[in-house]
């Protein structure tokens, strides 16, 4: 095995010394049931993809957060996307994640399979590159993701407008970690002992950022890495934390995360991107909980160069997405879990994304093998 | 939230860097990390590399995990 | 050949027709049935029947097609003709059947390369010269640019099943062993790694091949009185697409058993599982198009594994896992770092992701 990737990877899935951070975490006693959110869809497929809650003592329960970037898509928001593909004059390019997200009543890969103008892409950059081979359509980046991804389309950006290129715009759907974590402990609706903080989300934007949860709210937070080790480690920290009546913000995932975060991507983010209200599903509508164009870089937003009107919106009755995306409800209390909604024919975004937590669950084992 | 993975930079050519992992290579954009040098170990993410990998962070991490250290009253 | 480019006309019956016909594939598959050039192949059953008081091999045959639509047509380790040939033959080997006779359906874009054509004859013919089988029959039709994406391949085809062999993805029973014959993921990785807009380089070669032999050597009746018999494998399967992930759930639908298998000792190639993590796939679910699941008798597992070893193409096969009776028809890994999870079937497309 070659020697980087097993600094980097395997020495990180060593069951041996996974078995040591179990134990040392079960021989810490639990004053009661301790409740940690993983906030970050990335994490929760780490989890039922290594089996953590099999290593986890009684009294550690895992919730899912809102942390997929698909999940809280509004209908509205791919309708739009769907709306502008459909368009002969546009391409849409996305990410495969998007594909197969159920809007109000369709679905890129339905209009995709009907004509419409789709790639799918790895990059923004790639959908740089399809904008300068064509430059007779317009291509339309559909930016999905948190902290992480929008740094890589504000870079993006700026390379367009470098380039000069007249047929590349974005629709930015982009949103933030920070103020729906903010939001989750506000409406109270669920107890939260400590968080699993996304580490590459905090690659970006550090450590600084969470304090206020640690601070105003005294719940203690772990910014963790993604291999097994990585989050069982996180897990027996958050429960040192909580036992010692402690508040912080600590970070296991050290290799990858200064405190400071990714100062030149922060400010590049800033400079072509500005706060917004931002529509969740599930949560309705935050403030300052999105990013949006600013004004001199308006000609790349395509909600503003194109007439779209997308139509009215429907939400799918009985679909519990937005229950599940805050932790309220688990998937297997959706009465349409595994019965009338699965990855074949998905109702919500929760089902649809590989990150979803219903997908997790389903393809992972939760809602029909029964593994906690 | 999303997929990183760690990779090694082995040329870098303005703002484009060649990268490798066990024999996977592609190329990446370091506009988001101006001052990587080849050599070094980076997080690549949607295109674009994202952070440096603290090669010692990353030992001391390992180091941490196999800790026994246990306070036995909490 | 005088055109560089394939047209209508070669597809037309005519005299082009016939020239592509003789020149680019008869003289490549060359063989005495398909010589005749009759409307069909005549082919002779001898070797079926029992000659002089002998057994015969066996009374059933076994039969079956495919159709190739990969993109792209060429890849590290092999192209779509090498494809058509091993993808027929291996369908064949795993219910135990020796290939003997294939058929090649070719529809062709108007406009598409000659020599590129015959390079994937070229390859075709040396495929079937390694798995011992003749193409017989053939038919080659030629549409209009935009109806067809460059090149499609149709193989059929006969084998016989020898006396004595039952395999099925249905006989799997508790206490079996599961074994793979090899490292998996290669091929998706190989061919997915030359698609437009995912370009990354590897040295991740295509697993594409025949496994007739290696399951005649599984199946090949012992030397001595012990050690494994052909009633040893209860179930063969190649993990294609979907992977191994939705083959082992296949056998376990398909026989109401259950299957654990352990995810450290499932091979994977670094370069795949890198390929994998950078594309957010699971290296489970990718196909495979030179590789085979057995399942076989818990007391002759071992042996079947030295043999696989021994063979071309078995050389890195291992025990991954066993059959159970609960939980009916699941499939669950025990991971790399101590947990348990479910393998599900593979839904839908895998696309790359981000997330």
């Amino acid at each position: 095995m070659s020697n980087d990737h097993h600094r980097y990877v395997a020495d990180f899935r060593n069951a041996e010394v996974a078995r040591k951070i179990a134990d040392r975490l079960a021989a810490r006693k639990l004053e009661r049931t301790v409740r940690l959110m993983e906030v970050c869809g990335t994490h929760t497929v780490a989890i039922w993809k290594h089996g953590i809650r099999q290593l986890l003592p009684e009294g550690i329960t895992l919730l899912s957060g809102p942390g997929c970037p698909v999940c809280v898509t509004t209908n509205a928001d791919v309708d739009l996307a769907i709306a502008l593909a459909r368009r002969p004059d546009v391409t849409l390019a996305t990410f495969g994640d998007m594909l197969k997200v159920p809007g109000s009543y369709s679905s890129l890969q339905q209009a995709k399979a009907e004509g419409a103008g789709i790639r799918i892409v790895y990059s923004p950059l790639d959908a740089l590159r399809i904008a300068q081979d064509n430059p007779s359509t317009s291509v339309v980046f559909f930016a999905v993701g948190f902290e992480t991804t929008a740094p890589t389309i504000a870079a993006s950006v700026l390379e367009a407008e470098r380039q000069e290129l007249d047929n590349f715009y974005i629709i930015s759907v982009h949103k933030l970690i920070p103020p729906a974590m903010k939001a989750l402990l506000d409406s109270g609706e669920v107890r939260i002992d400590g968080f699993i903080c996304p580490g590459h989300v905090s690659s970006i934007i550090g450590a600084r950022a969470y304090e206020f949860i640690a601070n105003d709210y005294g719940i203690p937070c772990v910014i963790s890495g993604f291999e097994p080790l990585d989050v069982l480690q996180s897990i027996d920290m958050l429960v040192a934390q909580i036992n010692e009546r402690r508040a912080s913000v600590e970070i296991e995932y050290s290799r990858a995360v200064r405190r400071e975060g990714n100062k030149v991507a922060l400010e590049l983010l800033h400079r072509v991107f500005e706060i917004a209200d931002a529509d969740w599903r599930g949560m309705g509508i935050l403030s300052r909980s999105g990013l949006k164009l600013r004004p001199e870089y308006s000609r790349y937003d395509a909600e503003q160069v194109f007439d779209i009107d997308s139509g009215p919106t429907r939400d799918h009755t009985g679909c519990s997405c937005g229950d599940v995306l805050r932790g309220a409800m688990t998937p297997s209390d959706c009465r349409l879990f595994a019965k009338t909604c699965t990855p074949e024919h998905p109702v919500g975004p929760c089902m649809v994304s590989s990150e979803g937590t219903c997908s997790s669950w389903y393809q992972y084992g939760g809602g029909t093998y029964g593994i906690r | 939230m999303c997929l990183a993975i760690p990779v090694k930079v082995t040329e870098i050519t303005g703002a484009v860097a060649r990268v490798e992992m066990a024999g996977v290579t592609r190329e990446v954009s370091v506009m988001l990390l101006p001052e990587t040098q080849v050599g070094d170990y980076v997080l690549v993410h949607a295109g674009f590399a994202i952070e440096r990998i603290d090669e010692q962070e990353a030992a001391e991490t390992l180091r941490l995990f196999s800790e026994m250290e246990t306070n036995l009253e909490n | 050949m005088a055109y560089d480019r394939v047209l209508l006309a070669h597809g037309s019956g005519g005299i082009l027709s016939r020239d592509l016909v003789e020149k680019l594939f008869l003289r490549r598959f060359d063989n005495p049935a398909l010589a005749c050039m009759d409307d069909s192949a005549a082919l002779n059953l001898g070797f079926l029947l029992p000659q002089d008081g002998g057994q015969a091999i066996g009374d059933q045959l076994a039969f079956t097609t495919d159709s190739y639509v990969v993109k792209p047509l060429f890849w590290n380790g092999g192209n779509i003709g090498r494809l058509a040939v091993c993808g027929t033959v291996n369908d064949l080997a795993m219910v135990g059947a020796r290939p003997v006779w294939l058929t090649a359906g070719f529809i062709i874009e108007e406009g598409f390369s000659m020599s590129v054509l015959e390079s994937v004859a070229e390859t075709m013919r040396t495929t079937a010269d390694e798995a011992g089988v003749s193409i017989v029959a053939g038919d080659t039709k030629v549409v209009e640019r935009g109806s067809a994406d460059d090149l499609f391949i149709n193989t059929a085809g006969v084998g016989v099943i020898p006396r004595g062999v039952t395999i099925s993805a249905r006989n799997a029973r508790p206490g079996d062993m599961v074994i793979v014959s090899g490292y998996i993921g290669d091929h998706g990785i190989a061919v997915l790694s030359q698609r437009e807009g995912l370009e990354f380089g590897t040295d991740v070669v295509s697993d594409v091949a025949p496994l007739n032999a290696l399951v005649e050597a599984i199946l090949r009746p012992p030397e001595s009185d012990s050690g494994p018999t052909s009633e040893s494998v209860h179930a063969l399967r190649d993990p294609t697409r979907g992977g191994l992930g939705t083959t082992l759930n296949e056998i376990a639908q398909q026989s109401g058993v259950g299957i654990r298998i352990y995810e450290d000792r499932v091979p994977v190639r670094e370069g795949v599982a890198t390929a994998c993590e950078m594309l957010g796939y699971d290296p489970l679910y990718v196909a495979n198009e030179g590789k085979l699941v057995a399942v076989v008798a818990r007391c002759d597992a071992e042996q079947v594994l030295e043999v696989m070893r021994k063979q071309r193409y078995g050389e890195n096969a291992a025990i991954i896992g066993e059959v159970t009776d609960e939980p009916r028809g699941k499939v669950v890994m025990k991971t790399a770092v101590g947990g348990t999870r479910i393998i599900n079937m593979l839904t839908g497309e895998m696309l790359p992701r981000i997330c």
